[in-house]
């Protein structure tokens, strides 16, 4: 139990010895402090300004998501999936709908896979962007913030356009999608790209080769392989230690295997890896995307049962059948036999999964989900520990914390 | 490696251990005592024929009105080999503890936590079982299925606005 236990301390007789004039203090940082965005609390054993231990307290932002799903019958939790990562809510709606279509043994068509592909990919570019232009701004460089921020906001109209909402999207539906990508959208994505890239250029020749954003990220909140994969770390801040874990290659949903992109690794495990990393899989995504809009077949977007998905409109308005069946499908929800089932994706800050337990009514017994972010500020005491004060802020930032995923 | 061959690798490895296995919906599954949970947990993990070295999840399921009551739902993957387990510990509602995997992975802590606080479900020998996302003072567990949707537990008192305006002190 040892290894486990909080490492030893050294005393303030041993930190005298090392500097007659420091002393061991406490210092509670947070939980609403101007410089971390997301409401948590450190509590730090501080020498001068090193970071002797950091404890982190989270759970600020809970608000009882796995309660209230179990409520709500299995589409009702749609809406609640958003509010987790509201960075990139198009992934966990996909999440949560790919794990219920697993419990049914049920495979949406071929177009459903491309769009949820396309969309799933369109959130990771945000969510990124959100976490590079927030990391920027925090290190001084505040109008590459500006840019990245600028840039973000293309992609929302193209997410706007396709499900009514930048935010709260609630576009999966368990068998499907709500509705077809507008007929211009091909086009759309093509001048955002086009936009993006020229942003992205001049923000990797802002940064890059930046002398005091190199002496803020580089070095500084190191973790090795060993530790990583220890503390269950997924997605970026595992990549970023040279281990090429991508649950999208390695247990491929939706279709991933059709599309050829590459799996972005670092060397040291730091905040300027963990930058790179996400700087290029921004660029992998949209290499991503552009194949599944140049394959993307046409056909319907939804599992076509009755017992699954709702019927046309014009059924719902036109007879009693398709009437009873929209009443049956709203007020009980999708009956999904009994069973259990982990399916997770690759979320835009690791590996996120869903762990649904069904009884056979129309609403879930259980609803676990593996919040990628939660491992990251188990590990945050780990990379912090010899840092100091100011590297709170750029090893936070780059481990992306989202409060309403981590605290549920 | 091959469903049935993960599952005749355990055999051989653990015998006499596993209570049952099946494996639904493409999740292969084991169910295990939970006294002999710390060496079937160690033993996938440094064992190179399973070689688990990554912890997906530990959550707990009440099946409240049921016996046993709680399940332990471990879910493991394995970076050498890329296949995936789950492990699962049955405990009766009189004695839901089992021994903690905090020393096999670091993130056992913070997930072991958080079923304690959700369930309470205790874990031997934890090295910090404490609440991670309620707060100190909450009472009871929330996502037992007898704790009341509803109930709420503020900790400063709930002001009612309309009988006790705040500008009348």
């Amino acid at each position: 139990m040892a290894e486990a236990a909080a490492p030893l301390l050294p005393t303030q007789k041993e930190v005298a010895e090392h500097d007659p004039t420091s002393e061991i203090m406490e210092l509670q940082m947070g939980p609403s402090h101007p410089a971390t965005h997301g409401t948590i609390k450190f509590n730090l054993t501080l020498d001068g300004e090193k970071i002797l231990n950091c404890d982190v307290e989270i759970g600020y932002l809970h608000r009882g998501f796995e309660k209230m799903c179990e409520q709500r019958t299995w589409n009702h939790c749609i809406p609640y999936t958003d509010r987790l990562n509201y960075a990139s809510p198009l992934i966990n709606n996909v999440a949560f709908a790919i794990t219920a279509e697993q419990l049914l043994d049920v495979e949406v068509p071929e177009r459903c896979q491309y769009i949820r592909v396309i969309m799933s990919e369109i959130s990771r570019i945000t969510d990124h962007l959100t976490c590079l232009g927030m990391a920027a701004t925090e290190a001084g460089a505040i109008s590459v913030g500006f840019y990245l921020m600028e840039s973000r906001e293309t992609l929302y109209d193209l997410v706007t356009a396709v499900t009514g909402a930048r935010l709260t999207v609630s576009y999966a539906r368990v068998g499907g999608v709500t509705h077809d990508l507008p007929h211009d959208f091909a086009a759309r994505v093509r001048t955002a790209f086009a936009d993006m890239r020229r942003i992205l250029s001049d923000c990797d020749k802002l940064l890059s080769k930046n002398r005091i954003f190199i002496d803020r990220m580089s070095g500084v909140g190191t973790i090795s392989p060993e530790d990583a994969i220890s503390y269950s770390l997924t997605g970026p801040l595992l990549r970023a230690t040279g281990v090429p874990y991508d649950v999208r290659k390695a247990q491929p949903y939706s279709g991933y295997d059709r599309f050829d992109f590459d799996i972005p690794t670092g060397t040291q495990g730091d905040n300027y890896d963990r930058f790179s990393v996400r700087f290029e899989e921004i660029k992998q995504s949209m290499r991503i995307i552009e194949q599944a809009l140049d394959g993307i077949p046409s056909g319907p977007i939804r599992i076509d049962d009755p017992q699954i998905t709702l019927p046309e409109k014009k059924q719902v308005y036109g007879n009693i059948e398709g009437l009873m069946n929209h009443f049956k499908l709203v007020i009980e929800g999708v009956k999904i036999p009994p069973g259990e089932a982990f399916q997770s994706v690759e979320g835009a800050n690791g590996e996120l999964g869903f762990y649904l337990v069904s009884d056979g009514s129309g609403r879930p017994y259980r609803v676990r989900v593996r919040p990628p972010c939660f491992f990251g500020m188990a590990a945050l005491g780990e990379m912090l520990r010899g840092c100091l004060i100011s590297d709170i802020i750029t090893t936070f930032g780059m481990v992306n914390m989202i409060g309403g995923e981590c605290d549920r | 490696m091959a469903e049935a061959d993960i599952f005749s690798h355990i055999e051989t490895a653990f015998p006499g251990t596993i209570q049952e296995q099946h494996s639904s919906h493409g999740n292969d599954t084991i169910v295990i005592d939970r006294g002999d949970l710390p060496t079937v947990l160690s033993q996938l993990k440094e064992h190179p024929d399973f070689a688990f070295n990554l912890l997906l999840d530990i959550t707990g399921v009440d099946f409240f009105g049921k016996e046993p009551r709680f399940e332990v739902v471990y879910h493991l993957h394995s970076l050498t080999h890329n296949h995936r387990l789950r492990v699962k510990v049955r405990l009766t509602e009189e004695s839901a503890e089992l021994p903690s995997a905090a020393s096999v992975w670091k993130s056992a802590n913070w997930l072991e936590r958080e079923v304690w606080d959700m369930f309470g479900i205790t874990f031997t020998d934890h090295p910090d079982l404490r609440r991670i996302l309620m707060y100190e003072e909450f009472r009871g567990h929330p996502l037992c299925k007898d704790y009341p949707v509803n109930k709420r537990q503020p900790l400063v008192e709930e002001r009612d606005p309309i009988t006790n305006p705040w500008h009348k002190g």
